[in-house]
């Protein structure tokens, strides 16, 4: 379970986060929305661990470890993975060879078994056909020369083969056609399962219309304001995220 | 080459072998200082023809009269040429008197390359460590028979210089200086006059060696030492793919070490030569780091004849290095792959000369500089085209990395075209180590130290991929070792 308790944290001297408390039990989808800039992908870099993005309040708790006192490597080892909103690209990288460095790494971390070249390979070919992606997209440097939509593809693809337990997705629905939308929605829901959670960061509902949430929560002003079903996305397509800004309360 | 699993063994046969094995690299030494005498002393030892001692002693001549360079981007304090050994100095009674006394910096990358006790102690130099050549260690004497019965089977001749001066030295003398004449450079002259050994490699006409030739093989190729000779000949259609070098940081009382490597390739002959150098860089702050100032050039004599340097060069304090190639054949081609990466305080002025004089003449250069912690990298390039060399080809790529705020990385490049026919390409870009990237990929689960020598090794793909296989892999480990601790 991930428990978030009035997290701050400020980006350079500017305050983004002012106080977020936010759970997300085992096995639950829990969706954040929230119009720009409210802190939304701060909020996806404050819990993986990105520098510049430090706790300067509060805490954050995964499955009972504290991540704040995790560089993002061992924070990646318990669990966590980022989707990117804007995923990076790795010159001279083939994709195969990163997810397999990334997965080792992430083994040795845990003390298990590293996978063998060969054993990869069959994991990698059958999840890159369920993603119907092309398998020799990853022979080729990681997300080089990419569209939006095989960038966010490569990311789903990633976290199938790394398995996280937590897994935060960062606007993954930009950039994405309809078909690739589908494709990247099934991807995840075959992810979800009574030990993981999910936390969907997203400006749309759009999304949310592939990856059903448990929870939805409104983040304005660095701090979540309101909270509740699913009914409470079409809630906020209806009718703008207005009614929570500051001005309008 | 780094550590095989055999080597205890390997080092503990060669020990029992006294007699037959480490005998003849008895200690019989020259003392400091260069003069005439040592100059014959060297060619006597040798027991060289007269030809070789007068061309020694013209050598030396001519360097008395030479200046150390001072153009390259590099800062050292002066050398005094008359305080060092120029022959078998002898056993260092100031060396380390167990792995205690190493620099554990040193040791520690010896422990991550698996390198095995007995033979880190012949790498860092320490007493009473057997004094045989690091590549001797590795041999074993069936090793040695095989791949000799081999090479003699299709007449390639693989020996030390000073072994062919005797057997072939119509050969050696047609050759020896033919590309890098005795006065090209300071530290060619001095060479040409102290060289100590080196390897001798010879490919007839039509063929193509059945092996990679590597330095790793050589028989008793110890005292090769500081002034390295080497001459590769490849006749008419041949082809040889040469390694020189070794990934495990070696440690050396020599603290200048100035090899000249003379290839000659004639008509539609073809020539690979790669190096991986990790000499001892020094401590943290550059001391007792070797200086390693090295001319290579290839002479591509023959039509159609081709010549590919690729070169590592992670090691030593300081590097002066310009693998050339003199395209003096119709539609010879130069090729030249570098990765120069330097951490500490290291410094590195290194590139190469491709000079077109042959009609349709091609080269292709790329260089891939990776700087860090207080380093310093240029990369230095020369294309030149004659006026008489129509339909000149070169294109060049210089790529560098700069890891931290410290470190400096520069390129100079020089292009001279007198021909206008002459297409030139040159692309180069540098780039700081991106922290969004290393962010990536540590949200990934790679250390900061596994997602630094990842992307680095991402960055000098292009280069590594023309190094033979084996020789691949473990460059690409050294790329890691050599950068840990540069970033943080």
């Amino acid at each position: 379970m991930l428990k978030i308790n009035n997290l701050r944290v400020s980006v350079g001297d500017k305050p983004i986060l002012k106080g977020l408390t936010l759970d997300v039990p085992a096995g639950e989808v829990h969706a954040v929305m929230g119009p720009n800039g409210a802190g939304k992908s701060t909020l996806g870099y404050a819990l993986s661990g990105r520098p510049g993005y430090e706790a300067s309040e509060g805490s954050v708790s995964w499955n009972g470890d504290d991540l704040l006192a995790l560089d993002p490597a061992e924070r990646a080892a318990k669990g966590v993975f980022l989707s990117f909103q804007y995923p990076l690209e790795i010159p001279g990288v083939p994709a195969m060879t990163f997810i397999r460095t990334a997965l080792n790494a992430q083994k040795r971390a845990r003390g298990e078994d590293e996978v063998s070249a060969p054993a990869f390979l069959k994991l990698v070919k059958a999840a890159s056909q369920s993603l119907k992606m092309d398998f020799d997209m990853l022979k080729r440097p990681l997300n080089v020369g990419f569209s939006g939509g095989e960038k966010k593809r490569m990311e789903i693809l990633q976290m199938a083969l790394l398995e996280p337990s937590l897994l935060i997705l960062d606007e993954t629905d930009s950039g994405l056609d309809i078909d690739a939308l589908r494709i990247v929605a099934d991807g995840v829901n075959a992810m979800r399962s009574p030990e993981r959670s999910m936390l969907v960061i997203t400006h749309y509902q759009r999304l949310l219309d592939y990856i059903k949430p448990d929870r939805v929560h409104v983040l304005v002003g660095g701090r979540i304001v309101a909270s509740g079903g699913p009914e409470l996305a079409h809630q906020l397509e209806a009718e703008g995220y207005d009614q929570f800004l500051p001005e309008a309360a | 080459m780094a550590a095989v699993q055999e080597t205890i063994d390997a080092v503990a046969a060669l020990e029992k072998y006294e007699h037959g094995f480490t005998s003849d690299i008895e200690q019989e030494f020259a003392p400091k200082g260069l003069n005439a005498d040592i100059v014959r002393f060297i060619s006597e030892k040798k027991c060289e023809p007269e030809w070789m001692l007068e061309w020694r002693l013209a050598a030396f001549e001519r360097w008395q009269a030479m200046e150390e360079p001072t153009w390259a981007s590099v800062k050292y304090e002066p050398i005094d040429y008359q305080d060092l050994y120029y022959y078998a100095a002898p056993k260092e009674k100031d060396g380390p008197k167990s792995l205690d006394e190493v620099d554990p910096e040193l040791l520690a990358v010896y422990a991550k390359l698996g390198i095995p006790l007995k033979e880190q102690e012949v790498l860092a130099g320490v007493q009473g460590a057997p004094r045989v050549a690091v590549d001797a260690v590795f041999d074993s004497v069936s090793v040695v028979t095989t791949f000799k019965a081999e090479l003699a089977k299709v007449g390639v001749i693989f020996m030390p210089i000073s072994e062919a001066l005797r057997e072939h030295p119509e050969l050696v003398r047609q050759y020896l200086g033919s590309v890098v004449p005795v006065s090209d450079n300071y530290f060619s002259a001095l060479n040409s006059a102290v060289f100590s050994d080196g390897s001798f490699v010879y490919i007839p006409p039509g063929v193509r060696c059945p092996m990679e030739l590597s330095t790793y093989f050589r028989i008793n190729a110890s005292q090769t030492g500081q002034f390295e000779r080497t001459l590769i000949i490849a006749d008419k259609g041949s082809y040889v793919s040469y390694l020189e070098g070794c990934t495990a940081p070696m440690r050396d009382e020599n603290q200048l070490h100035a090899a000249v490597v003379e290839i000659i390739a004639l008509d539609d002959a073809e020539v690979k030569y790669s190096t991986v150098q990790n000499w001892y860089p020094g401590d943290a702050e550059g001391k007792g780091g070797i200086y390693n100032f090295v001319t290579k050039r290839a002479d591509c004599r023959g039509d159609r004849s081709k010549v590919s340097w690729t070169q590592v060069e992670t090691g030593s304090a300081i590097t002066w290095k310009y693998p050339s190639c003199l395209l003096k054949g119709e539609e010879s081609s130069g090729e030249f792959y570098s990765i120069a990466i330097t951490n500490g305080r290291q410094q590195a002025d290194t590139g190469t000369k491709m000079v077109h004089l042959g009609k349709n003449s091609r080269s292709r250069i790329i260089a891939k500089a990776v700087s860090a912690g207080r380093s310093d990298s240029t990369y230095r390039g020369l294309v030149s085209v004659h006026p008489k060399a129509t339909g000149v080809r070169n294109f060049t790529q210089c790529d560098s990395l700069l890891i931290g705020k410290e470190c400096g990385s520069h390129t100079v490049p020089y292009i001279e075209a007198r021909n206008g026919s002459a297409q030139l390409e040159h692309e180069a870009t540098t780039t700081r180590l991106s922290e969004d990237q290393l962010f990536y990929a540590q949200q990934r689960g790679l250390s900061e130290e596994e997602a630094v020598a990842l992307l680095v090794n991402g960055f000098v793909r292009d280069v590594l991929q023309e190094l033979p296989m084996e020789f691949a892999v473990e460059a690409q480990k050294l790329v890691a070792i050599s950068l840990e601790g540069s970033v943080g």
